[in-house]
């Protein structure tokens, strides 16, 4: 398929076709990319407060010639898997894991690669009880001023504030049928409309995709993905993101921290659209 | 003249009610107050606003199915008489300079958008200009979903600037007051030096009704109160509003009286600085 047929059909997909690409189960999930694009991979666990998250996966491993920290949200592509992940929905102790792994690689010297894909955080009685406001909200702070470079890729889901907590970095990188929203579409059209069954009318409201959210630029490069999506061809997906991620750590490994650091910083401080009167 | 409290539903001369802060006299509930009464904690006649200059407009082009996003910002706006949800400014709190920012749930839920996120980033800033604490007295339904993720990347920003008031050592003094949920609470007062809440507040991350609706599972009395907050190691203290200013007054007092200046925690930065990445 050229690329003029190939763009053809991507106009056609309405932002709840995606919303459906980017949540379909046999979609390449973390450890699938980490499997593909990374060697030698050590896997960490545990907050070393209360417990290991299963819902969120990191560890030690080698790409592109480097050592790299690898941290992601982890779905399963089944239901047994996706009971022991909680369907990508972190607790507290899967961000406290990330924290612990991020400041690891700042002491270490080490780039940080973040896989986001998840519906939200999780919204259960106990997350609550064990501070899942903090926890969320420790992990932006950690990855604010974070003196490694920080990488994020969204290959499915980036689901609110459960997303952003892996996506304060140097670079956003979204796949073409990723998508990245202030709430799950089902629950901005239960706030907006008392209506959950009016997400595909949310999801085109939001400005979810990854072409929206370039135009808004709030992320950085979209990775096409084959023909029909990235479960029609899992390897040719997997190739294409790393080959993007591969190019963009190799830009910003060659800047000072510092300057680094400053970039991160107005990167976000822009954000936002306000009139003066 | 008279006003029925929400908690106990007794009856309360209002003139009363307005002496003791919106405190119920009666029962001791904590009613909700504007921005604008939230102002009476500052030292009389302290208070300047700053960035009230800042409106919201319509970032995504908002498709809604009932009233448009501008249609409920004019109704907002007519109803609290401010431009958004969050007011800011600098004043003092028992004669010790501060920087301000009140939310105000009666304008969309006090949810965080654009003018909420670049306003208190602006606040944080100004006061690590200033080098004086600041204060942020936070109620929120959360993200504003009618500015999508440039609501979600608030939550960023703002953490973003809180880091300049921490380089150079002043502090962050937040107060949770109901109700608080969602990215507000995900976000920059669950990070603050000091974290005050008000009796009986709610404060969580997801909503009750999620939880008991969605996740079907039954949540006991006091779940998610201040005092629920507390007794997880959430938050410092649970404070009632008539104990706030002697209580933050205070604390501005000690944090000011340090002997020795902060130092940044990185003296080898320039080191570090050159060492190639791996």
């Amino acid at each position: 398929m050229d690329e003029t047929t190939k763009l053809t059909e991507a106009q056609e997909l309405t932002p709840w076709d995606r919303v459906q690409m980017a949540r379909h189960p046999l979609r390449p999930h973390t450890l699938d990319y980490i499997a593909a694009l990374c060697e030698d991979f050590v896997e960490l666990h545990g907050d070393r407060r209360f417990g290991d998250d299963a819902a969120i996966v990191g560890g030690l491993a080698t790409f592109a010639e480097r050592t790299v920290m690898v941290i992601g949200h982890q779905k399963g592509s089944d239901t047994r898997e996706n009971m022991k992940r909680n369907f990508g929905m972190s607790h507290p102790e899967g961000y406290r894991k990330a924290q612990r792994l991020m400041r690891q690689a700042e002491k270490f010297g080490i780039s940080v690669i973040c896989f986001v894909d998840t519906p939200a955080a999780d919204p259960k009685k106990e997350s609550e009880e064990r501070g899942q406001g903090n926890a969320i909200a420790e992990s932006i702070l950690v990855m604010t001023n974070l003196r490694v470079p920080i990488i994020a890729a969204v290959i499915g889901e980036g689901g609110s504030g459960g997303a952003l907590a892996l996506s304060v970095a140097d670079r956003i990188l979204m796949q073409e049928n990723a998508i990245f929203s202030v709430a799950p579409p089902e629950a901005a059209a239960s706030i907006l409309w008392h209506d959950s069954a009016k997400a595909p009318d949310a999801a085109r409201a939001l400005k979810l995709t990854a072409r929206d959210l370039y135009e808004l630029h709030i992320i950085d490069d979209v990775v096409p993905e084959p023909g029909g999506g990235a479960h029609q061809s899992p390897q040719e997906a997997i190739t294409a993101l790393g080959t993007r991620i591969r190019a963009h750590l190799d830009t910003i490994s060659q800047i000072e921290i510092a300057t680094l650091l400053n970039q991160r910083y107005q990167k976000y401080r822009v954000i936002g659209q306000y009139a003066e009167a | 003249m008279w006003v029925k409290c929400n908690a106990c539903r007794e009856l309360v001369y209002k003139k009363e009610l307005t002496d003791n802060l919106k405190v119920c006299p009666k029962c001791g509930h904590h009613m909700r107050m504007s921005a604008r009464e939230w102002i009476d904690l500052l030292d009389g006649g302290s208070f300047s606003e700053m960035d009230a200059h800042l409106l919201p407009t319509d970032p995504l082009g908002f498709v809604s199915l009932g009233e448009s996003y501008a249609e409920k910002l004019v109704k907002s706006q007519q109803r609290t008489g401010m431009p958004d949800a969050l007011l800011s400014g600098v004043g003092m709190i028992c004669g010790g300079r501060l920087a301000l920012t009140v939310g105000d749930f009666a304008f969309m839920g006090s949810s965080m958008g654009s003018v909420y996120g670049e306003k208190l980033s602006r606040a944080a800033e100004r006061a690590a200009d200033m080098g004086i604490p600041l204060l942020t007295i936070n109620t929120s339904g959360g993200a504003r979903q009618q500015e999508g993720v440039i609501a979600l990347m608030q939550m960023a920003k703002v953490t973003m600037a809180l880091t300049r008031l921490a380089d150079v050592g002043q502090p962050h003094i937040a107060l949770m007051i109901d109700p608080c949920y969602g990215g507000v609470t995900a976000s920059y007062p669950s990070v603050a030096d000091v974290i005050i809440a008000e009796p009986g507040a709610n404060i969580g991350f997801a909503g009750k009704r999620l939880i008991e609706q969605i996740m079907r599972q039954k949540l006991p009395a006091g779940f998610q109160t201040a005092e629920f907050m507390l007794e997880h190691g959430m938050i410092d203290m649970v404070v009632e509003r008539n104990q706030l200013r002697d209580t933050i007054g205070r604390l501005i007092r000690l944090y000011g009286a340090r002997r020795r200046p902060v130092t940044r925690r990185d003296p080898v930065e320039e080191l570090i600085g050159a060492i190639p990445y791996m």
